[in-house]
């Protein structure tokens, strides 16, 4: 129903019956009601929330790199086990959400390959590098914690399996939040090289998390559309305000020093940040970042080293079939 | 501060449990390295949860390795403080990950074995050791049932896959005999019921073996050379650089907390 017609009068008639399913099913997303897989939906959010969803379950897919970074060199057997953990939990969210994507017609890999030919987007936060244990500290505070923030309104999204998704993943992603910001707790308490070494950590991560948020409200795409679908509830600088506000009393309280000399605090409470640098979030977004060249290298290298088994997996799920058939029909 | 080795009163239960705990985390560890760069979503899944109950057992294992020596050390001592000649692990555990099938093998010959030991060591009079036991019964299970279903899926899967998972069989049966070894200090523990003599293992860990390689359409090599040494930390050169990766924030940083 989606595809194009031939026959124009074919096409006007499905014309205005469309459009009278688009206004029952606006009126149905007005209500609060949660879009099903096989509910009828206008092309164009089928097309948003693919997009979406897909972006998405590449960022967990490939943000596990900056962390698994970490996982041969974690100092202590405890923190090594929870690195793991929470790397795991990261594929874990890939996964779910990819069979979220999958429920609007689009096949896992044809979504992976998008990714790797470099035509899908994943969050431009995994394309810095991780460079001292520090940064797995700053990764579970700030980006589990950017994350969340835009996550929670997500768990009320009018798409079901999106919303039921968000909930399962907000749950684990909150543990990451502590998680990291306990390791920067024992490193703003431990000797002055681990408290630098805490310090480094949040000024290089600092601005890049505020970018995670997406372009300010005046430059944005996207929002207009998926608010009105209820895919969005905040906007991009709402979020980041919300985001600051929560992780200033944070940062002092470990006795760190946020990056921006020109952040104040205003009468009504919120904390102002200075203008961000969307030159090189734009940089980054067109592939420019540190890492994206050897992030995309490493995802595509574990795909192609990995063909093979894939195949071999298949060929021997088709062998077994086979067989079945040939047994019963003896 | 230099960051010496530590040096450890090695009993014979301390050895003991050292080797049952270096074997844990080098194969944990291995797994480890797999994070994020598996042929399959599903399997970073699965090579993760294998690395994270061997990673459970070893520290477990440390803990009560260093409660037994009783001189101070505990389990990160014991695990970033040991240098290559310390360590007691099997040579199979610390061979390098190789291809897909490479890994599959070694876990697959490995868990065959631990299933059986951890399942006899249930009833060790040791309670400590009886009760990691236990656990690791249970994940060993897994492990063998995992890693059994890739071996018959890459033996019977395409050209390809089979050549490389009997390649990977080849190049590590070898390292396979010295799960069944023993030393003086470790027959007395058997004596004592503390532990269990792996070698009455062996005729049982070949059949689930070759069962498992016939229904592969692999072949078991013929050849009954079986190198050995890990026990006495005598090992293969790959171990020296997963120790320095390992053990790099405990060497540069000493007597950090993290
Ligand atoms: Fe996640
Ligand atoms: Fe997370």
């Amino acid at each position: 129903m989606y595809t194009q017609a031939l026959n124009t009068s074919d096409a006007d008639d499905r014309h205005i019956e469309d459009a009278g399913r688009a206004a029952a099913f606006q009126a149905r997303i007005d209500a609060e009601e949660r879009i099903e897989p096989n509910d009828w939906m206008p092309a164009a959010y089928r097309k948003t929330l693919t997009r979406q969803i897909s972006q998405h379950a590449h960022s967990e897919i490939v943000g596990m790199l900056p962390e698994g970074n970490w996982i041969t060199r974690a100092p202590s057997l405890r923190r090594k086990a929870a690195l793991l953990a929470k790397v795991q939990d990261e594929c874990g969210h890939g996964l779910y959400l990819y069979a979220a994507a999958e429920t609007l017609g689009a096949s896992r890999e044809e979504l992976v390959d998008l990714m790797l030919a470099g035509k899908a987007k994943y969050s431009s936060i995994f394309n810095y590098p991780t460079l001292t244990w520090a940064d797995i500290g700053v990764i579970g505070w700030l980006v589990d914690g950017a994350a969340i923030m835009n996550q929670i309104p997500l768990c009320r999204c009018s798409y079901g399996p999106y919303a039921r998704a968000m909930i399962r993943v907000c749950k684990e992603e909150s543990f990451h939040q502590r998680q990291g910001y306990e390791i920067m707790l024992t490193l703003a308490r431990g000797s002055e090289e681990q408290k630098a070494m805490a310090q480094d950590a949040l000024d290089r991560w600092w601005w890049p998390v505020l970018m995670m948020f997406g372009p300010p409200d005046q430059a944005s795409q996207h929002s207009d559309t998926s608010t009105m679908w209820k895919i969005k509830r905040f906007s991009n600088d709402e979020l980041r305000q919300k985001f600051v506000d929560a992780t200033v009393p944070q940062a002092q309280y470990l006795g760190l020093t946020i990056p921006d000399p020109g952040m104040k605090q205003n009468a009504d409470g919120h904390w102002e940040y200075s203008a961000i640098d969307w030159d090189e979030f734009k940089q980054v977004l067109a592939g420019n970042g540190p890492c994206n060249r050897d992030r995309l290298a490493a995802r595509r290298k574990a795909h192609d080293d990995g063909a093979w088994v894939r195949e071999a997996a298949q060929a021997y799920a088709e062998k077994r079939k086979h067989r079945q058939v040939a047994q019963a029909a003896e | 501060m230099a960051v010496a080795s530590i040096s450890v009163s090695e009993t014979p239960l301390v050895l003991y449990t050292l080797r049952l705990a270096d074997d844990a985390l080098i194969l944990g560890h291995r797994l480890s390295e797999w994070c994020g760069h598996a042929p399959i979503l599903e399997e970073d899944m699965a090579l993760a949860n294998m690395g994270l109950d061997l990673l459970g057992q070893a520290r477990e294992l440390y803990s009560y390795a260093a409660k037994v020596e009783a001189k101070g050390n505990d389990e990160d001592k014991l695990a970033y403080l040991r240098d290559v000649r310390q360590y007691r692990n099997l040579l199979l555990l610390e061979q390098p990950n190789g291809d897909f099938a490479q890994t599959m093998a070694r876990q697959f010959f490995y868990s065959a074995f631990a299933d059986l030991y951890w399942r006899a060591m249930m009833k060790s009079g040791d309670a400590t050791l009886a009760a990691v036991a236990a656990k690791s019964e249970k994940e060993s299970a897994y492990h063998l049932r995992h890693s059994s279903e890739w071996m018959v899926r890459l033996g019977d899967g395409t050209a390809e896959s089979h050549a490389r998972a009997q390649a990977a069989i080849d190049h590590l049966w070898a390292f396979t005999g010295e799960m069944f070894c023993t030393d003086a200090g470790e027959r007395g523990l058997v004596d004592a019921g503390i532990s269990v003599d792996p070698a009455s293992l062996r005729s049982q860990w070949l059949r689930t073996v070759a069962d498992v390689v016939g229904e592969a359409t692999l072949d078991l090599p013929s050849s009954g050379w079986m190198q050995q040494g890990g026990r006495d930390g005598r090992h293969s050169e790959h171990l020296g650089h997963l120790l320095s990766e390992l053990q790099s924030m405990q060497r540069t940083f000493p007597g950090a907390v993290w």
